[in-house]
């Protein structure tokens, strides 16, 4: 597996793949996390926020 | 639930706070020293241990490892608990972890001068103490997670997860970049070579920026900015989004420090794009941390901690806004190898780091040891001396950058280079002299600070075991109506760690794996060839000294540097480079090139410039090497470096290690004849003649058929 793997990539000339795919999983990964940021229940935020002034 | 007794521990965090005002108050000394070095380089370059080359990364483990390092375990040692509810893991663990790492802090001070060093920058500490940081590291994480798991609070606040994907992620850096082969108990070899050496020391460098000095520091911010301002952070929300969003891209910036190198072009293109889209988190996270002060800004004008505050998250603010605008390739041509980065670095350093730090301890120390601070006089003259020294610092060196650089490109009419190497070092005098002012000032704040804590200190006492109280946790959680399934992840830690750790080697994966396993990534040159074994120890001897604190081996591709320097340099050139030296400043010349075409000298040259580098270039800034005239060379570790060479893939003879010596002889006694022409009488066993025979080397592969 490792040396199919190895023999591919050594041989491969179309290197935009790497730009491109990095640039798909940061906006796929960056609307997850905006999406759970806005489904996030507003008084769980509230109390979580005042996290660090209990004492 | 039934309400639980316990007992915060404040003794580590007490011993974690001293340790970095008097580690703080150290490196910066060293700093200082450093600076002055370039002001009188006669004077203050006591060699062999004291030259700069030596005590550069010194200063810099100091700050980075020692005095922030300290404050980061401080502020996460208190604030942990108390996020938590829960008194930390294990005391024994904590003492380990805090004697163990001042023992490494020790060893670092002793080895770095003694010129025992990996010569990997931010990296320099040698294999053993290598390995006894991976221990401590663990031990903290260890004692950090446990802690997590028998908390009281069900939901981990966002400081938390800062601290967290600290932890993962240094700990992946340090050990990739660290992975090396030893030769002896105080040398090794990287097992990386040139191109992937570089990309990887750059991933671990510039990661070693965002997660050892920014997430810790980001998390103590989400934390004492609202204790200390005592109102909840601006938007909850928004430190969520600056948290992953962060994470994610701050892995994939390395590259940005390799731009127009000879790292592969689409590496090269995706630290660019990561890097400039880090503006927005980061601002993100400044934004909230200053909006967390709205309708407190009256505060700010009297309380001093918020002042050190607020200048701490606006020199974040600036420093994450240049870093950025530092990755976009025009600009990053003019103001790499230059004194602007010095000033970019020290925005960060003293501005975002060091001021948060002293706001910290000027919140902290009274609290534990139940006292009013000792002077509230002098700690506002210790804010104004830093502030001031922040500006006395940056200035001149943005101001140098820009000069350096524009005389470095700037031609005459008829074609020529206008200025000589020299001539932009002379200028740069002032620039220095003004800079160790403006760090002189940021120090003397510092030991004011240190008094004005120990003050405190002495007349207060220690609360070591702080009571308190809060409801055991639950162990069943009961969802509330209308929970979405996605809020596990702020109620369990372990595959919080796990996220964080997928999120951090993605980007590392993609840009590492192709640059390693794509073979057109770095075309090989058929002339280059491993360095002869006197050419070798000599290289040891460059990389001992720490020559690429001041010294590039990396041309890159413009006219003003390839008619200064000669052909740009190739990726080709560097693969048996153990590990590579391409520099990140030029305070010297670059080296790429130093044995061949134009820039070749004579051996007499290079013997009379290391022994007194102002005597052959008047106005030089570099330290006298001549102790290397008297040093033997170590001959007895040849064999062993041949074979550890040969260990990693550089293809001597399979029997030469028993023979390279004979070689190393010849060649030395070559260097040695020629020198006694000129009137030099030097044995060949010595020092100089090794580091001479790797100088008239370098460049030379390419121009051989």
């Amino acid at each position: 597996m490792y040396s199919f793997i190895k023999k591919y990539t050594e041989t491969m000339q179309d290197q935009n793949i790497y730009p491109i795919f990095s640039l798909l999983v940061f906006v796929a990964f960056f609307i997850a996390v905006l999406w759970y940021v806005k489904v996030l229940d507003n008084k769980q935020v509230d109390k979580i926020k005042n996290l660090p002034l209990e004492q | 639930m039934q309400v639980e007794s316990f007992q915060y521990d404040n003794k580590t965090v007490r011993n974690f706070a001293i340790a970095t005002i008097i580690w703080g108050v150290v490196g910066m000394t060293v700093g200082l020293w450093i600076a002055l070095q370039l002001v009188f380089p006669t004077v203050l370059n006591l060699q062999p241990y004291f030259n700069f080359g030596r005590i550069r990364p010194l200063h810099t483990n100091a700050v980075i490892f020692a005095f922030v390092g300290n404050a980061m375990f401080m502020g996460v040692y208190y604030s942990l608990q108390r996020l938590l509810k829960a008194r930390m893991f294990s005391d024994v663990l904590s003492k380990i972890h805090f004697w163990g790492w001042q023992l490494i802090i020790v060893a670092a001070a002793i080895t770095l001068p003694l010129g025992i060093s990996t010569a990997k920058e931010y990296a320099e500490l040698e294999w053993p103490i290598d390995i006894a940081i991976t221990l401590i590291w663990v031990v903290f994480g260890f004692n950090m997670f446990a802690t997590i798991i028998k908390r009281r609070e069900r939901h981990l606040y966002v400081a938390v997860w800062f601290y967290i994907a600290t932890f993962v992620t240094v700990a992946v850096l340090h050990l990739v970049n660290s992975f090396e082969l030893p030769v002896t108990l105080f040398k090794s070899y990287s097992w990386y070579a040139g191109v992937q050496d570089a990309l990887v020391q750059w991933w671990y460098g510039h990661n070693a920026v965002a997660f050892f000095l920014t997430t810790p520091f980001l998390g103590l911010m989400y934390y004492f900015l609202p204790k200390a301002a005592n109102r909840p952070v601006f938007s909850y929300k928004l430190s969520i989004i600056h948290f992953w969003a962060l994470i994610f891209l701050y892995i994939w910036a390395g590259p940005h420090h390799l731009l127009y190198t000879a790292l592969p072009n689409w590496a090269q293109s995706l630290g660019i794009v990561f890097s400039f889209m880090l503006i927005f988190p980061s601002w993100g996270g400044m934004i909230n941390g200053l909006l967390t002060l709205r309708g407190a800004w009256d505060k700010v004008r009297e309380d001093v901690i918020l002042k050190f505050m607020v200048v701490a998250v606006t020199a974040y603010g600036m420093a994450t806004f240049e870093g950025p605008m530092l990755s976009l390739k025009s600009i990053n041509a003019v103001a790499h190898f230059s004194d602007w980065i010095i000033a970019h670095v020290h925005i960060g350093g003293l501005g975002w780091n060091g001021m948060l730090t002293f706001g910290i301890l000027y919140w902290l120390i009274p609290r534990i040891y139940r006292t009013e601070l000792y002077s509230k006089k002098l700690a506002n003259i210790h804010f104004w001396l830093a502030t001031l020294g922040i500006l006395f610092y940056a200035i001149p060196m943005y101001w140098a950058g820009w000069q350096q650089v524009s005389m470095w490109k700037q031609f005459t009419e008829s074609g020529q280079l206008k200025y000589q190497f020299l001539e932009t070092v002379t200028y740069m005098a002032p620039f220095y002299a003004m800079r160790a002012l403006g760090g002189a000032l940021y120090l003397t704040g510092a030991i004011v600070g240190m008094v004005n804590f120990f003050k405190t200190i002495s007349k207060g006492n220690l609360l070591a075991n702080e009571d308190a109280q809060a409801p055991a946790l639950e162990k069943t959680y009961t969802k509330h109506a209308g929970e979405h399934w996605h809020r596990w992840i702020e109620r369990k830690p372990t595959p919080f760690l796990l996220l964080s750790l997928v999120v951090i080697l993605i980007g590392g994966l993609v840009e590492l794996v192709p640059t390693f396993l794509v073979k057109s990534n770095i075309p090989t040159i058929s002339s280059v060839k491993p360095y002869t074994p006197l050419e070798l120890q000599g290289r040891d001897i460059y990389t001992r000294e720490g020559c690429y604190t001041c010294h590039s081996q990396m041309i890159r591709p413009f006219r003003s540097e390839t008619e200064r320097y000669g052909e740009y340099s190739k990726a080709g050139e560097f693969v048996y480079d153990h590990p590579f030296q391409w520099g990140s400043k030029r305070t010297g010349p670059d080296l790429a090139r130093e044995g061949a075409g134009n820039l070749k000298k004579s051996n007499t040259w290079h013997y009379n410039h290391l022994e007194e580098p102002n005597a052959i270039s008047t106005g030089s800034v570099m330290p006298s090497y001549s102790f290397l005239i008297d040093a033997n060379l170590d001959t007895a570790s040849t064999p062993l470096k041949i074979n550890a060479m040969r260990t990693l893939g550089v293809p001597y003879a399979a029997d030469y290690a028993h023979k390279a010596n004979q070689d190393l002889m010849t060649q030395a006694q070559g260097i040695s004849d020629n020198l006694k022409k000129d009137g030099i009488k030097v044995a060949p066993n010595k020092e100089i003649i090794a580091l001479i025979a790797y100088l008239q080397r370098l460049g030379t592969d390419i121009t051989k058929k």
